[in-house]
């Protein structure tokens, strides 16, 4: 089932080309490996350059890592990514509904179609919320949603990120580099921009003031500080949004309002796009230890002076355990039937599930309920005896914490592996921002597990990147195209130039 | 701006500045001890000369800390490459970049490579920086960094705060090493010591090391002669290097400051305005008469108070 010839490739159906990769079908076949592999290089060059690393804890080596990128591009035709987007829309309605519930009224809790304790009694669940009601009720306005595609139609929700999804630097640029280094590839395609995600997140970011906020907003982005691994993209982020970014010394809170400490004395911030996990938020409130956070901004914010996106307490939406329930959310709130399909997923600590789980663990995935990263997973199919022995022992010991599902055959797009082209599996983070309106940028960010076979995608376990593209439907003008463009820069550039303005 | 932002910035400018000055200072000693023997000068001479340039980097006290005696050999391992001493060419290198990083998004594209490059050939050349043949060539790399790094800012970055704090930490920076590298060489400018060709040489290795030698032949039409090459470093405005021309750029970005932040002045601007008072008023035969050495140890307290005003107005936080 995980085989790769078994998986749905992206690229071809039925022996033949599928439409929307027919430009790159015909590129691929123009340019040969070395010339593919050079222009590899440039990009790394290029990523090295700019200075997108990420840290990697604790393994020695070079502290400063680059995601490893991949130049063939992931396409996904409008057709496509249109019933998905609209799918998304929905989705990320609905946990903000059921956010706004949880922490509210407890209608779904009520009605008992999700057991009162698997939410109350959740980490992820945060009391201090309870009967304060956010700026709109969003509770994520930045959400990433992890899908995987399994067939032509098929497209599954695996996990949801309400927290602090990361990435989106990626996303962008991915981008960048694609429209540098191919120029003519990129306008022989009807290509959906995606450089105006930072306008968006800002409008998204300023929908969100607070009631006390009078006048234009002051929005800054809350980080952890530079040993983060995703430094970099609070920095970026906050550049192309125009916005300061600040660790939590840089801030302090007097009579319930949140200042930043700058050159002219202390200036008044309404909105923080923070990338500190709720536990290190407000050492009044939270971890009494944290050095990281700001001493009073949790009563600035119940108190309307300030607004945390996304919320503290967010986690409960995308909690693994919730997870089995949003479609009854979507359902439930929405009254409308879930355009996303959810993999099946058992909960070891129902009984019924725990059987199953442990008479089938060879063909399933085990994943950690709270882990993230890709760590404390384990794929049944690829595992050892011990490996399998190793996870049912712990099964046994702490039944809660761990879900299972079946092993999906992830689709493959072709990448440049080592020496030559092949097909790895893939998934894709779209990114919703939700303020007055929800707005998604086509596309999103393509992981690739580029180790042949493997599932994992996560950058810490050996995952690279690709750049998403979502192209216009109807034949494309490559095949002539292409040719033409080799000695014709003219075009290329200008449609390049204007959409990295864009 | 953020204070912690400002600070990065100020600290980014006054390493990159200090790492080329480091840079400027070895290569007077060196040149100076190549001399040494054939100048006559006593065999002691060339130790005095790194034991100066060791007191000149204010970096005398760690120097001893590990080391029994001040040899050539010792003191540029300890200047160039130590990771013990702070001010080291590797660690204000790395300090530079680190600083940069941490508010890279406040730099311009141009800015950040000439750090980052900087900072990975940096690694790449440390093994064999202080290898005799390759010093030279090693100390000029530095010097022509930090000029990259400066044409970069001055070339590429907008003109606001950001840009204010970084040319006030390369100027203060600056203005702190002439007067450290002129009071390192006072015995040389005045006193029984400042005749005779141990101390024309001394006079001239001054000169370079501000790249200030030929300057000095467009200004004077003269001979070198002690009371002037000490007038040009301090106090002729038309050398960039002087201490009244750092001190000007240091008093007209203060205001600057000020302008940005909404009026706000304060201890900063007011000892800029006195440092420059002095440069301004004073006479250099006057200055020579009553001891330049003290001259220039006030002037150089003066410089570390006015770091500290700077300080405790904009960057605390």
């Amino acid at each position: 089932m995980t085989e790769i010839g078994r998986a749905f490739d992206e690229m071809h159906e039925d022996g033949a080309v599928r439409p929307a990769y027919a430009g790159i079908a015909a590129w691929l076949q123009a340019h040969g490996l070395e010339a593919l592999a050079s222009k590899r290089a440039e990009a790394e060059a290029l990523f090295r350059r700019v200075g997108i690393t990420f840290a990697v804890y604790g393994e020695g080596g070079d502290p400063e890592r680059l995601i490893p990128f991949d130049v063939i591009p992931r396409i996904l035709a409008r057709s496509e990514w249109n019933r998905l987007s609209l799918g998304l829309t929905q989705r990320v309605k609905a946990l903000n509904m059921f956010m706004a519930d949880v922490y509210g009224k407890q209608e779904i809790l009520a009605a008992g179609l999700i057991p009162r304790a698997l939410v109350l009694e959740n980490e992820a669940y945060c009391p201090q919320m309870q009967g304060f009601r956010p700026p709109g009720g969003i509770y994520s306005h930045i959400s990433g949603i992890d899908l995987v595609r399994t067939d032509a139609n098929d497209f599954y929700v695996l996990e949801d990120n309400c927290r602090t999804p990361s990435g989106v630097s990626y996303m962008l640029e991915n981008r960048e580099a694609m429209l540098r280094l191919f120029p003519s590839l990129c306008s022989s395609h009807r290509l959906a921009p995606v450089s105006h995600y930072a306008e968006d997140l800002l409008e998204t970011l300023k929908d969100a003031a607070p009631p006390n906020c009078k006048g234009e907003p002051s929005v800054a982005i809350l980080t952890p500080g530079h040993f983060n691994s995703a430094y970099y993209e609070h920095c970026f982020l906050a550049d192309e949004m125009g916005v300061e970014v600040v660790e939590g010394a840089d801030l302090f809170v007097q009579d319930d309002i949140v200042f930043m400490r700058t050159t002219a004395g202390p200036k008044r911030v309404d909105v923080l796009y923070r990338r500190v996990d709720d536990d290190y938020l407000d050492p009044k409130v939270f971890r009494a230890d944290s050095m990281l956070g700001v001493p009073g901004i949790f009563a600035a914010y119940r108190a309307g002076n300030v607004t945390l996106a996304n919320a503290p307490g967010a986690g409960i939406a995308d909690d693994k355990a919730i997870y089995p329930f949003v479609p009854e959310m979507i359902r439930f709130y929405l009254g409308e039937t879930p355009l996303l399909q959810n993999v099946p997923t058992f909960l070891c600590e129902r009984e019924e599930d725990r059987a199953y789980v442990l008479a089938n663990i060879a063909d399933l995935v085990v994943k950690l309920a709270r882990g993230s990263g890709g760590y404390g997973m384990l794929i049944g199919p690829h595992s050892t005896a011990e490996q399998r022995a190793e996870f049912t022992r712990r099964i046994l010991e702490r039944p809660a914490d761990y879900i299972a599902q079946p092993t999906l055959a992830l689709s493959t797009v072709p990448c440049l592996a080592g020496e030559e082209i092949a097909p790895r599996h893939v998934d894709l983070r779209p990114y919703v921002l939700t303020g007055k309106e929800v707005r998604i940028v086509p596309g999103g960010l393509t992981r690739v597990a580029l180790r042949a076979g493997s599932l994992v995608v996560n950058s810490s376990q050996g995952g690279g990147t690709k750049d998403t593209w979502v192209v216009e439907d109807g034949p494309t003008r490559s095949q002539s195209q292409s040719q033409s463009q080799s000695g014709g820069g003219m075009q290329s550039q200008s449609q390049s130039q204007s959409q990295s303005g864009g | 701006m953020l204070s912690r932002t400002a600070d990065s910035l100020y600290w980014m400018g006054r390493y990159t500045e200090r790492a080329g000055n480091i840079a400027r200072g070895m290569q007077v000693a060196l040149r100076m001890a190549g001399l040494g023997e054939s100048l006559g000068a006593d065999p002691d001479g060339p130790e005095d000369e790194w034991h100066s340039l060791l007191v000149a980097a204010g970096a005398e006290p760690g120097f001893r800390e590990h080391h029994q005696a001040v040899t050539g050999e010792a003191v540029i391992r300890w200047l160039a490459l130590d990771p013990r001493n702070g001010a080291s060419i590797a660690n204000c290198i790395e300090a530079a970049r680190g600083n940069g990083r941490a508010v890279r998004t406040a730099l311009t594209v141009d800015m950040w490579e000439a750090l980052n490059d900087t900072w990975r050939e940096m690694r790449l050349l440390a093994p064999t920086a202080t290898e005799p043949d390759r010093l030279p060539g090693f100390l000029d790399w530095v010097r022509a960094r930090a000029h990259l790094f400066n044409g970069a800012a001055a070339d590429t970055m907008l003109r606001d705060e950001g840009w204010l704090f970084v040319h006030l930490g390369v100027m203060l920076e600056r203005a702190d090493n002439t007067a450290r590298l002129l009071d390192s060489k006072h015995r040389a400018l005045s006193g029984p010591d400042s005749e005779g060709a141990v101390a024309y040489a001394q006079w001239q290795a001054l000169l370079r090391s501000v790249s200030a030698l030929r300057s000095f032949q467009w200004l004077y039409h003269t001979r070198l002669r002690p009371d002037l090459v000490a007038e040009l470093l301090v106090m002729r405005q038309e050398l960039p290097r002087s201490l009244i021309s750092c001190h000007a750029r240091v008093q007209r970005v203060l205001e600057g400051i000020a302008t940005a932040t909404g009026g706000r002045r304060g201890d900063p601007q007011r000892i800029a305005g006195e440092i420059q008072d002095r440069l301004t008023r004073g006479h250099m035969p006057d200055i020579l008469a009553e001891g330049l050495h003290d001259w220039l140890t006030a002037q150089i307290d003066r410089n570390i108070e006015l770091g500290h005003a700077i300080h405790a107005l904009y960057l605390d936080r």
